[in-house]
């Protein structure tokens, strides 16, 4: 078992009396991709925002290298969902912003790699809302791989895009990690994407959110179309349907 | 798994006092083609060309409505003794403008950032929108005399309120997401401010800004009417009393260039820096 970078320690988030998120452990391994699923509404947002230090929780604790998470940290990089391009800058501009903020020095060479890398080079000075959704989102990954986060927290990065535009990200977050081994953790509705991309899945239900099962994914990268589609994968999928429809109908039970 | 709740990430969307459409800072789909532009000077041509020959025709005085050529003649001869009034217009228009409108950011600013001291004033504001501020200038010229000042005080309550409005609803505009964007970067309230609302909020401010300058412009125009012997404001009730129609008419002529001068320059500004909203 590799070590954890980060660890989430019975986190419970409580919006007034409404308590989104109840008592969460799991951990995020040094360099493992963990995917986060669960229905809409459960709580990811609110969990992975949490992760990022961005909300206070009520009860319980983040970690990450052993040490609290109490606010924001550069070593964890967020990327939000729905891209959240700030649109009255062009794309050069926007990943420049977080520069601005911590007033580091940006290394542009790693910023035109990256470009390069998820197929914008050419767009620095398009202003988002002249980008297609995919587009975007690559943009805001750029945003943040170019702060060199240890890890990447990423909120249903590809939720809004066309199948096909998707798996072409899925791929693209792959070659990303197999070239840098950041950890990341992110968040999907997408079993596909999730036994595509991660190492171990974590499942939500909702109501309030907590962490219903989490499934190994034992697979060799790169994950071929091949190994996509062997008995293995299936399987996986269907055990993790089943855990997700088992956990609704308790959930309406109670 | 297809339920929806509302996220609170969604854009924000400020309600309330926006009084002009903000599409109006969208960019032109290209230039003006040849056919317009001959399409535009023809219907001019023939609307002035109407009214002087309908005129004429009818014989209508000078007194009730002189035709277009007895105004265009009238301004130009009589531009030398206009000039000085309309200079006395803009000093108001400008150093009442320039003080209502600062004041209205940045209480606009401010008042934003506590919701609750916002709805305690947000009644006291809709009062000094919704009155008209000549209604104070017989008070004002008693309080200060008949120079600059009563003029300058009634610009500024006349324009700082409509900036303050809808400056204030372009505050409003958060956005938890782009927020807590600038968050995770460790950004201070400062930076937030003018990195993400102050940005946020600038096409609304800029309706605000046009708003309050034309506001600006009838106060100023009125509080002339009022009392005083300058501006261009003096210079309606001085030919109207003299029966100048002409001269009259030149005037008015001025003041809807100043008009649309003001809207113009706000339509520039926002197309170069708020035409992203559209
Ligand atoms: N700031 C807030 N104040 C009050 N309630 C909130 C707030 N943020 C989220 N909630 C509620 O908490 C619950 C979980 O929200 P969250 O955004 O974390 O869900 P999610 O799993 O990310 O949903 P989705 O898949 O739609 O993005 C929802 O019921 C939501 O209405
Ligand atoms: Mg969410």
């Amino acid at each position: 078992m590799r070590s954890a970078k980060l660890e989430i320690d019975g986190a419970v988030k409580a919006y007034g009396d409404f308590v989104a998120l109840s008592d969460c452990s799991f951990s995020v391994g040094r360099n493992e991709i963990v995917a986060i699923l669960g229905p809409s509404g459960c709580g990811k947002t609110t969990l992975l925002w949490s992760m990022a230090g961005l909300h206070e929780l009520t009860s319980g604790e983040i970690r990450l290298d052993g040490v609290p998470v109490t606010g924001p940290r550069p070593e964890i990089g967020l990327v939000f969902q729905e891209a959240n391009l700030l649109p009255w800058r062009d794309l050069d501009a926007n990943i420049h912003f977080p520069f601005e903020i911590t007033g580091k020095r940006p290394d542009h060479g790693l910023i035109a790699h990256l470009l390069d890398r998820v197929g914008l080079s050419g767009f620095e000075g398009a202003m988002p809302g002249t980008l297609s959704g995919g587009m975007q989102q690559r943009a805001a990954i750029v945003r943040a791989l170019a702060q060199e986060p240890q890890v990447l927290l990423m909120d249903e990065p590809f939720g809004a895009l066309d199948a096909f535009t998707r798996e072409e990200m899925n791929r693209l977050v792959e070659d990303i990690w197999m070239e840098a081994r950041t950890t990341i953790a992110f968040i999907t509705h997408s079993i596909e994407e999730a036994v595509f991309l991660a190492d171990r899945i974590v499942v939500l239900t909702g109501r309030p959110g907590r962490v219903s099962r989490i499934h190994e994914v034992d697979l060799p990268r790169p994950r071929t179309t091949e190994i996509m589609a062997s008995r293995e994968v299936f399987d996986l999928n269907a055990a993790i349907k089943a855990g997700i429809t088992g956990g609704h109908r308790s959930g309406k039970a109670a | 798994m297809g339920d929806t709740t509302p996220d609170f990430a969604r854009k924000g969307s400020g309600g309330g006092a926006s009084l002009a459409n903000l599409s109006a800072f969208a960019p032109g789909r290209g230039g003006r083609t040849v056919a317009e532009i001959a399409a535009i000077a023809l219907t001019a041509l023939v609307v002035i060309g109407g009214a002087e020959l309908a005129l004429r025709l009818f014989d209508v005085p000078l007194y009730v409505m002189p035709p277009p050529s007895a105004i265009a003649a009238a301004l130009v001869t009589e531009f030398p003794s206009i000039a000085p009034h309309l200079g006395h217009t803009l000093v108001e228009l400008l150093s009442g403008f320039a003080i209502g409108a600062s004041i209205g950011l940045v209480l606009a600013a401010i008042i934003t950032q506590f919701p609750f001291t916002e709805k305690i004033i947000a009644p006291y504001i809709l009062l000094l929108v919704t009155t008209p501020m000549l209604a104070l200038v017989p008070l004002l010229i008693l309080r200060f005399g008949f120079g600059y000042t009563p003029r300058i005080i009634a610009v500024a309550l006349a324009s700082g309120p409509m900036v303050m409005i809808n400056a204030a609803t372009g505050f409003r505009r958060v956005d938890a997401a782009k927020i807590a964007l600038a968050r995770s970067y460790g950004a201070s309230t400062l930076q937030i401010f003018w990195k993400i609302r102050a940005p946020m909020a600038l096409p609304m401010i800029l309706v605000g800004l046009m708003i309050g300058a034309i506001f600006g412009l009838l106060t100023a125009v009125g509080a002339e009417m009022v009392g005083g012997g300058f501006g261009l404001g003096n210079r309606l009730t001085t030919y109207s009393s003299m029966i100048q129609m002409p001269q009259f008419f030149a005037v008015v002529l001025i003041l809807s260039m100043l008009g649309i001068a003001i809207y113009l320059i706000f339509f520039l500004i926002g197309r170069r820096w708020a035409s992203w909203e559209a």
